[in-house]
């Protein structure tokens, strides 16, 4: 049972900024996932917590203490890695046995962890085998076995299931829940895809370009977006976003005349009467795909007319991809059950008030409003 | 068997002879008689008499003049087949010869001489393997310790080289420190300084370190190769490095790392430069003649050496310790080699 601090972490590479100013709180217990494109510095910041890496600013506290000047091996983390980094030459027995040998664990002892750890990930009958023979979600056992026997005080992964294919990738998902409320230590886990992120965490860090662009539970980062970035990253199919002029503002009344549809009544949302938007500022506003709908006939939604490019029928649900005038985003809609909309029809899509967030067009502002907000 | 026999007789137009088989066969078969023809006739020849070995014209096969017991006479006569002057052929032993006369005997009737004109007479020949040359050589020359040299100096010599370049190695592949590209820049610049020219530095060295007639001293200098180096730098850079991290975050050291993780990993690299160094310094000439002037240090190279006497050349044992000479070389590049591919298979398959 640990906790773990990241305060001000800074990471430089010669001239190149990879973090800047990450602070992070891993609580006792919890599953935090570091989420971001590729490219973003979430390995890297991984890599500074296991030790692997050095930090160029910043504390590191575990438990605590600060652990900067820690080596890897004494900081009693155990990581995974993205391509399971298994011994070749070793058996998968020696495998999990080499890190205690390292730290002198008695044979008995050794062996005693070994197999309940084997039983656990249900490795019995491939203990003697070499990484060769193993298929990928047995390596990524063995990976994740090697960790466990050593009783680390935080687990790290780093894109463990990015090797793996969609079905396995689904199951191994699963064991790994399963195997967080069961040892109950705090992991933090390394992911591009905000699917895993949003499933598996208790804590998600989305990272772009070196900073932390929010930190929270999966739901609040579905639910309350603080910037277009994280709007766009988090959800699956991703949010639509339509470009807007503000019209208006009167108390709590923002009038929004969406692109392409200036000639329509402007779109209507109620905001906290002390956010004060410019008349005619441009905007970006939001709306997810599950939200949004297609109706037929009239609607007490605003309602925009649009001509359908594409449609997905997944059976129990399906997607309607939209074009939008003068814009190269696709609206994505989605309904539920199937559908008979062909691709080439008009369609109605109808965009609830009070699902819709709006962003300032800056990249990186801060959100103006947020439809949880209201 | 009947695979070896199709793999042998393969040819490129598949039922009949190709004029690209025939220019291959026989470019392959040049090869092999440039190459092997010279060995064999050494092996042959180790096998001949010392009378075998300075007859005109050479023979191919260890062959040498019939003798025999005759009572009366010291040593073994040799015999030949005589034509008679009535026509008839006999088998006859010499026993003296004067000009072109020979006085020649029926080694079944010792007493009864016949004087025979050299002219009318050939040698009787046989198969004569002379084993001899290879069972005296231990009792004659101190055959034992120069065996014990060569091996000693092989051995330590290829642990030592294995164990320092593979160190070097791992520091120039898998650390990052100030320098690091002039060191390994260095060490490969080396490989341009021809060995005659550090060849008096180096003596100086040992000179004062004491290390003359000594087998470190011709251990020492022939440790620390840039070939060694290089070869197992470009392999070990192919051990991800994720690998070592995995390592560390294990609480291994940085020793074992390179004890229980590179060097395991690097076996085919290894097994490679095990082979060169076994090669180099089994071969080593020049660097032990000069180091080594006692002939209980000598190895075998230069036991070789020393058996051509200035006044007369023993050459049936020199052969014999020739071919003796070349057999370790041979089985240990035979033995290795296997374990190479099987390496590379080994590491092929992901």
């Amino acid at each position: 049972m640990s906790t773990l601090q990241l305060k001000k972490i800074d990471k430089r590479f010669g001239e190149t900024q990879v973090l800047r100013d990450i602070n992070v709180d891993v609580a006792e217990g919890e599953f935090v996932a570091l989420v971001g494109p590729s490219g973003c510095g979430k390995s890297t910041l991984l890599r500074i917590i296991s030790g692997l890496e050095p930090s160029t600013g910043g504390d590191i506290v575990l438990d605590g203490k600060r652990v900067n000047d820690v080596s890897a091996a004494d900081r009693g983390l155990a990581m995974v890695f993205q391509s399971y980094a298994l011994y070749p030459h070793m058996t998968v027995y020696q495998n999990m046995a080499f890190g205690l040998e390292n730290v002198g664990t008695p044979k008995p002892e050794i062996e005693s962890k070994i197999g309940a750890a084997a039983k656990m990930l249900q490795l019995d009958k491939l203990l003697q085998r070499r990484p060769t023979q193993l298929s990928g979600g047995q390596r990524q056992r063995v990976a994740i076995g090697r960790a466990i026997v050593r009783n680390p005080k935080l687990f790290l992964f780093d894109e463990p299931l990015s090797n793996l294919d969609a079905e396995l990738r689904v199951q191994m998902r699963a064991e790994i829940i399963a195997l967080h409320q069961r040892l109950e230590t705090g992991m933090i886990y390394v992911t591009h895809d905000q699917v895993e992120a949003m499933t598996m965490a208790d804590k998600i860090v989305v990272l772009r370009a070196g900073k932390v662009e929010q930190t929270g539970s999966p739901l609040e980062l579905y639910n309350r977006p603080q910037n277009q970035f994280v709007a766009g990253f988090i959800g699956s199919p991703r949010m639509n976003f339509i470009d807007a002029t503000v019209a208006g503002q009167s108390g709590n009344a923002l009038d929004l005349a969406l692109s392409g549809f200036e000639n329509q009544p402007p779109l209507r949302l109620s905001v906290d009467s002390a956010a004060s938007i410019a008349q005619g500022a441009k905007v970006t506003v939001g709306v997810r795909p599950e939200h949004a709908y297609v109706v037929e006939g009239s609607s007490s939604d605003y309602t925009i007319p649009l001509k359908v490019a594409q449609v997905e029928q997944l059976g129990g649900h399906g997607f309607v991809h939209c074009n939008l005038p003068g814009s190269e985003n696709a609206m994505v809609v989605q309904f539920d059950g199937q559908n008979v909309i062909h691709a080439g029809s008009e369609v109605n899509v109808a965009i609830p008030a009070a699902a819709c967030h709006v962003f300032s067009t800056a990249e990186g502002a801060p959100v103006l409003v947020s439809a949880s907000a209201r | 068997m009947p695979d070896v026999a199709a793999f042998l007789m393969r040819t490129h137009g598949r039922t009949r002879f190709d004029w690209t088989d025939w220019v291959s066969y026989a470019y392959l078969f040049t090869g092999l008689f440039l190459m092997f023809g010279p060995v064999l006739w050494i092996v042959m020849s180790s096998f001949k008499t010392q009378a075998a070995l300075s007859e005109f014209p050479p023979s191919f096969l260890p062959e040498g003049q019939k003798t025999v017991q005759i009572k009366g006479q010291e040593g073994r006569s040799p015999l030949f087949v005589v034509k008679m002057p009535d026509g008839t052929t006999r088998e006859l032993a010499e026993i003296r010869r004067m000009g072109l006369m020979a006085t020649m005997v029926d080694p079944a009737k010792p007493d009864e001489e016949i004087q025979v004109n050299i002219n009318d007479r050939t040698k009787t020949r046989e198969i004569r393997i002379a084993t001899e040359n290879y069972t005296q050589l231990f009792g004659r020359f101190a055959f034992g310790r120069y065996l014990w040299n060569s091996v000693f100096i092989t051995v330590v010599a290829t642990l030592i080289t294995l164990l320092f370049n593979s160190m070097a190695a791992f520091a120039l592949s898998k650390y990052k420190f100030a320098g690091q590209k002039a060191v390994f820049l260095l060490i490969i610049a080396t490989l341009m300084i021809p060995p005659t020219i550090v060849l008096v530095p180096n003596f100086l060295v040992i000179s004062n370190l004491g290390l003359l007639n000594s087998l470190w001293g011709v251990i020492w200098p022939a440790v620390a190769t840039p070939t060694g180096v290089f070869l197992l730098r470009q392999y070990m850079l192919t051990i991800p490095d994720e690998l070592l991290d995995a390592a560390r975050m294990d609480h291994a050291s940085e020793w074992q790392i390179y004890w229980r993780i590179v060097l395991p990993l690097t076996a085919p690299a290894l097994a490679v430069l095990a082979i060169f160094s076994v090669m180099w310094r089994w071969n080593d000439f020049l660097w032990p003649l000069i180091v080594l002037s006692r002939s209980e240090l000598f190895t075998l190279q230069l036991a070789l050496n020393s058996f051509q006497g200035e006044l007369q050349t023993e050459w049936n044992y020199l052969l014999a310790m020739t071919v003796i000479t070349i057999i370790p070389v041979t089985l240990v590049f035979a033995f290795l080699q296997k374990h190479i591919t099987t390496g590379i298979a080994a590491s092929g398959v992901k």
